[in-house]
């Protein structure tokens, strides 16, 4: 039973950080209807850069953290006015498919010598490890950290959609865009700020796991980018709630499976749930049914 | 009457298209034999049909069907596996277990492929690609673990020591007669019907088009083609390994098709062979020293071309020998009909 609510522990670690990258990945689509694959990539980046900042330049942890997330705020607003925008008209699978580009662009210049290197790299951790044991649960500093730096931001980000001006933007032009402009919306400039914010939250996800999973590397960003991306389609895509609740079953059932089934079935378990879901619910746990109209 | 025409025009049209591929393997054979093409790029050519045959199956299913398909990989790797099981524990090299090899490595991925298309077929767009790409994530799953099922499979480490048998004469023919059976399926009434459901599925519905039916028709043909080039590639490449059918393998293909032009298949085949001589050449191109730089280039042409020409390069068309017959206008006058008013 401790091993049990251990496990579930772990699993709430990883899906708040699932849940992270996951917001980036429905905000987009909610505007856009775009699944950005780069997304995992500029996550990537973001650890890079945070590790860069905690281990190489010596800044304090915060500072590499919000560093982080205004480089790669910059970087999402950069890949959407190059790749993205000028495809705006285009069928959807064109950006789909400058998406996959830009994403296979950031893993190889991110491997290349003078920028990253691609090697893995060890994470030297800004602060040691300290085991909680409460109640026969064991948790770390490192969980207590993610917990509240995702909550924090979880937090913003619904009051910011919910309660600002550039939010209630956001939601007008994921309802229609041209509405939006014909009610005097700019909505290039609300689809950057969506990049930016999207990005800059996968920036921090990107600080947390290199921290978490002290290990980074330039294709680091693939398999935690489609698992963040599957959490959000299983939430109901383009609903901010149901990412984090897709990220957090994603996380479950992923630490679950590796502790109780053999190891190597994890992907294949959450992907496995992902079908089964999408089966009795075409548009997530979370997502309303829309009657095709002709 | 009409209908006689048609015939008599595609068949004018299929007698060129055989002169054509018959002047293609004359030249081709002729560059072999005198090693002016060098039994590498003699590999790459080969590894080009291949990719060829799998991509005019996702061609089928994505390009005149409309059913986004982010697991074709897993087909490929389905119809490689299948038939590498046959040569590995029957085959060793025997040229009639090889030709065995080929329709078991189809038939297992259409079988597969119906199975798993009954029920996620019923998926739209983003969401039965995301569907489909977690399928082939299972796959792959599956792949790396296949040794505690049969160790014949190899589990992660692949397989190697498979039989060479698959020669440029039984590749290139595998590849004309997908050409020749894409193209027949695409023109036939399950072709248009196909069309009908990438076009407006609802309309389809109300036409009386079967849309369940023949979605899963186009899936499960286009599968076993992605089964028939894996079943091949396993006989042209001694080593099989899980990575080599991994979700970017299905973006490559996905990639190739959008590249040539959606709905075209003369666009597919010529980004497919055009992209694998592309990879190729750039590790020629660059040498050692710059070979990290291959994926930069990749991607950095990927997105260039796609932001030059989003439609893709052939933008649904075809080249005239590919294209169906021209619709004969129905003769006789046209009667009186109303005003169109204002």
């Amino acid at each position: 039973m401790e091993h049990f609510l251990d496990q579930v522990i772990n699993g709430l670690q990883l899906g708040f950080m699932y849940a992270l990258i996951a917001l980036g990945y429905t905000m987009v689509y909610g505007i856009i209807k775009l699944i950005n694959f780069a997304h995992g990539d500029v996550f990537m980046v973001g650890a890079f850069i945070g590790y860069y900042g905690f281990a190489k330049w010596g800044m304090p942890l915060p500072l590499a953290v919000i560093t982080a997330m205004a480089v790669c705020a910059i970087l999402g607003v950069v890949i959407e006015k190059i790749a993205y925008r000028p495809l705006r008209y285009a069928p959807t699978i064109s950006v789909l498919i400058s998406a996959l580009g830009v994403s296979l662009f950031l893993e190889y210049f991110c491997s290349l010598r003078f920028v990253f290197g691609p090697n893995y790299r060890v994470v030297q951790r800004p602060f040691e490890e300290v085991h909680w044991v409460l109640g026969g649960v064991t948790f770390n500093n490192i969980q207590v950290m993610v917990a509240v730096v995702v909550i924090i931001m979880l937090l913003l980000l619904q009051y910011m959609i919910y309660r600002t001006k550039i939010g209630m933007a956001m939601r007008t032009v994921s309802f229609d865009h041209d509405a939006a402009r014909l009610m005097g919306v700019n909505v290039d400039s609300v689809i950057s700020v969506t990049f930016a914010i999207g990005s800059a939250l996968a920036a921090a996800g990107g600080v947390l796991f290199a921290i978490a999973y002290p290990q980074i590397q330039p294709f680091m960003g693939i398999m935690p980018g489609l698992k963040a991306f599957t959490a959000a389609v299983l939430g109901g895509i383009g609903i901010v709630p149901g990412a984090v609740l897709g990220a957090l079953i994603m996380g479950q059932v992923e630490t679950l499976t590796a502790a109780y089934l053999p190891t190597q079935l994890r992907d294949a378990i959450a992907f496995a749930i992902l079908i089964i879901v999408l089966m009795v619910r075409p548009t997530g746990i979370l997502g309303k049914n829309k009657p095709e109209k002709v | 009457m009409d209908m006689g025409k048609k015939t008599k025009m595609n068949l004018g049209k299929t007698a060129v298209l055989l002169l054509i591929t018959l002047a293609v393997y004359v030249v081709m054979k002729a560059l072999l034999i005198s090693s002016i093409l060098s039994s590498y790029w003699g590999l790459v050519l080969d590894q080009a049909l291949i990719t060829t045959i799998g991509a005019l199956g996702l061609c089928i299913i994505y390009g005149f069907s409309g059913q986004f398909s982010l697991g074709h990989a897993a087909f490929y790797g389905i119809g490689a596996y299948a038939a590498a099981f046959v040569s590995k524990t029957y085959g060793h090299g025997s040229m009639a277990w090889f030709l065995l090899a080929l329709p078991v490595g189809a038939l297992t991925a259409a079988l597969v492929a119906f199975l798993i298309g009954l029920p996620i077929l019923r998926l739209r767009s983003d969401y039965l690609g995301i569907a489909t790409l977690g399928f082939g994530i299972i796959v792959k799953v599956g792949m790396d673990n296949s040794n505690r099922l049969l160790p014949v499979l190899g589990g992660a480490t692949g397989i190697t020591g498979l039989p060479q048998v698959a020669g440029f004469d039984i590749i290139f023919l595998c590849t004309v007669m997908t050409v020749l059976l894409t193209r027949n399926f695409v023109q036939s009434s399950y072709g248009r019907a196909c069309t009908a459901i990438r076009d407006d599925e609802i309309a389809a519905d109300i036409m009386g088009i079967d849309t369940t039916r023949y979605k899963v028709l186009a899936f499960v043909f286009g599968c076993a083609l992605a089964g028939l080039a894996g079943a091949l590639y396993v006989h042209r490449y001694p080593f099989l390994h899980p990575s080599s059918f991994d979700f970017l393998k299905s973006f490559d293909f996905l990639l190739i098709v959008v590249l040539g032009g959606l709905g075209s298949m003369s666009g597919t085949i010529i980004t497919s062979i055009a992209w694998v001589f592309l990879l190729e050449g750039l590790r020629f191109v660059l040498g050692q020293q710059f070979l990290e730089f291959r994926g930069v280039i990749y991607a950095l042409i990927l997105v260039v071309i796609i932001l030059l020409r989003p439609q893709g390069i052939f933008g649904g068309k075809e080249v005239s020998v590919m294209a169906p017959p021209k619709a004969i206008p129905a003769s006789g006058k046209e009667g009186p009909h109303a005003d169109p008013g204002n």
